[in-house]
């Protein structure tokens, strides 16, 4: 007996991105009429779960993978968002009501303008850009996400970080009020994670807040999120409030979890199994029920952007 | 005037309901709404329905002990069979689905993990069990049959270790089976406790045993 499953479209049938959002766009016209009325590149919601295009951003990085999307169901409704539940469709149910505004997000540490900043203010002024990246996950899935966001280094700079600055801390907003799964200790609360400054320094790594063109929905780590493509997806931190640069290594949430099986680096690798589980390939979602795995790369397909940054590190030991 | 008494329709029922979820299961598969990941949510489903059997079977017993009830007895050899049936979908789904029948990935992926080397013996501790299931297999066997019977209690434990292991930090659900085994094999093991008690004290003062137990 055939199973039916749905049918993956071939590369040559897939409607042009452009095009596909431009259909959206005239759809969307009357939501686009109000923006225009304000200054900003990002509309604030009115309400938390409606889709809200981002007014301006530019396409085609050279760091876009020239591959076509994961379906926007797949990628709002496939989460790890322990916030919001640990099923990976719960953070799409859990995280309707969300607020994302207002939103402050606090620079502090080793840099030499401290700050507080509300979220329009920290965007307003960043050329924001599609990046089209595969995201890899530590349970052995990826996808591949057009985010749109800016690179966390101009923001970094602007803070203008201190000599001693070596590392950067990532914090999630805690509010177990909005955020049930933060009243069950599955991990430390606030989540927690850190870069060292090189890595965050790298043009690949951005802060999105969007993708599909699109303001992010909240289960996908609204209102700013991190990106970097190359590491277990656990390392983009979501929903940020804290950035705070340091000279030590700071602690990251799944490394206090489980030491031995999720380190600070967290780098793809094929070749450094996780303790319970092969890292040698990975299902691409959105394949059905016939959907072979795919071999997964080193540094997710990254190595020759960042390759040089772990040159002489030992992967096995700095997993 | 005598009413013919009508048939007993109960186990066919059970048997009936014992298919709902597979049958939910090939609907969504059909459907295509088995989420994002749909080879996932295959082994979710028969695995949860392989593991809520192996308990429903052993949970007969314990019913039985506890409550006095027999009903549920008419129905183990059925719920037991249903624990393989799912067991053997789950095995199925992970080798040809999850792993696409590759002998490359079946000897990249199954050593490296400790989940599915537990689960699988588990399974292979089943096989005999649904093997010799069978009125004219048990009579055949006699004493021994219940000794290998006794196989369910390694491959119950071993069924919830295989959960513990899958899980990465939210350990709720294997802990509630976990809880669930633990509670029916103490119920067990307090009735066997109390049948020896009983049957010390029936020992006669003067009978030839040692008198060293208290």
């Amino acid at each position: 007996m055939l199973i039916r499953t749905k049918k993956r479209n071939p590369e040559s049938e897939i409607t042009d991105p452009a095009l596909f959002k431009k259909r959206r766009q005239i759809i969307k016209a009357s939501a686009a009429a109000m923006v225009a009325s304000l200054n900003l590149p990002v509309i604030p919601s009115a309400q938390a779960a409606s889709r809200v295009k981002i007014a301006k951003f530019t396409r085609g990085s050279p760091y876009s993978l020239q591959q076509s999307p994961t379906d926007y169901e797949d990628i709002t409704r496939y989460n790890n968002f322990y916030e919001f539940g640990t099923g990976k469709e719960d953070p799409a149910h859990n995280a309707q009501s969300f607020k994302t505004r207002p939103w402050t997000i606090r620079i502090e540490g080793e840099v030499e303008k401290p700050a507080v900043v509300g979220i329009e203010d920290l965007i307003s002024g960043q050329a924001l850009e599609e990046r089209v990246y595969r995201l890899r996950c530590v349970e052995a899935w990826s996808m591949v996400i057009p985010w749109i966001g800016f690179p966390l280094a101009s923001l970094l700079r602007r803070a203008r970080p201190t000599s001693r600055a070596r590392y950067v801390q990532f914090t999630t907003l805690y509010d177990p009020e909005q955020m049930p799964g933060q009243r069950i200790p599955t991990l430390q609360w606030p989540y927690v994670e850190g870069l060292r400054i090189d890595e965050a320094m790298h043009p690949l790594t951005i802060l999105a807040l969007g993708l599909y063109g699109e303001l992010l929905p909240n289960q996908n780590g609204a209102p700013l999120r991190l990106v970097i493509p190359w590491k277990y997806g656990f390392k983009s931190i979501k929903s940020i409030v804290k950035i705070r640069l340091t000279e030590q290594m700071p602690p990251t949430s799944w490394n206090l979890a489980a030491p031995n099986e999720y380190g600070f680096y967290a780098n793809v690798n094929p070749d450094v199994s996780h303790p319970r589980w092969s890292q040698k390939r990975e299902r691409v979602i959105g394949g059905g029920l016939f959907n072979p795995k795919r071999e997964t790369e080193l540094f997710n397909g990254y190595t020759d952007e960042v390759g040089k940054m772990y040159r002489d590190m030992d992967l096995r030991r700095f997993f | 005037m005598k009413i013919p008494a009508l048939p007993d329709l109960t186990k066919p029922m059970v048997f009936f309901l014992g298919l709902m979820p597979f049958a939910l299961m090939v609907v969504d598969a059909l459907n295509d709404s088995l989420g994002p990941e749909p080879i996932e949510t295959l082994q979710f489903r028969t695995g949860d329905w392989a593991l809520r059997f192996l308990l429903a079977t052993l949970a007969c017993t314990p019913l039985k002990l506890l409550l006095h009830w027999n009903a549920q007895m008419r129905f183990r050899r059925m719920l037991g069979l249903f624990a393989f049936f799912y067991a053997s979908v789950h095995c199925l789904v992970y080798l040809a689905l999850d792993l696409s029948l590759s002998w490359q990935q079946i000897v990249d992926e199954v050593p490296q993990s400790p989940h599915v080397i537990i689960g699988l013996v588990a399974f292979v501790l089943l096989v005999p069990l649904a093997l010799t299931s069978t009125q004219s297999m048990a009579r055949r066997l006699g004493r021994r049959w219940k000794k290998l019977h006794w196989l369910i209690y390694p491959a119950g434990c071993l069924g919830i270790l295989h959960f513990f292991l899958l899980v990465k930090t939210d350990i709720r659900e294997p802990l509630f089976y976990g809880s669930l085994l633990s509670l029916l094999f103490g119920i067990r093991i307090a009735h066997w406790i109390r049948q020896r008690r009983r049957t010390d004290r029936s020992i006669p003062a003067s009978g030839s045993l040692p008198s060293t137990r208290p």
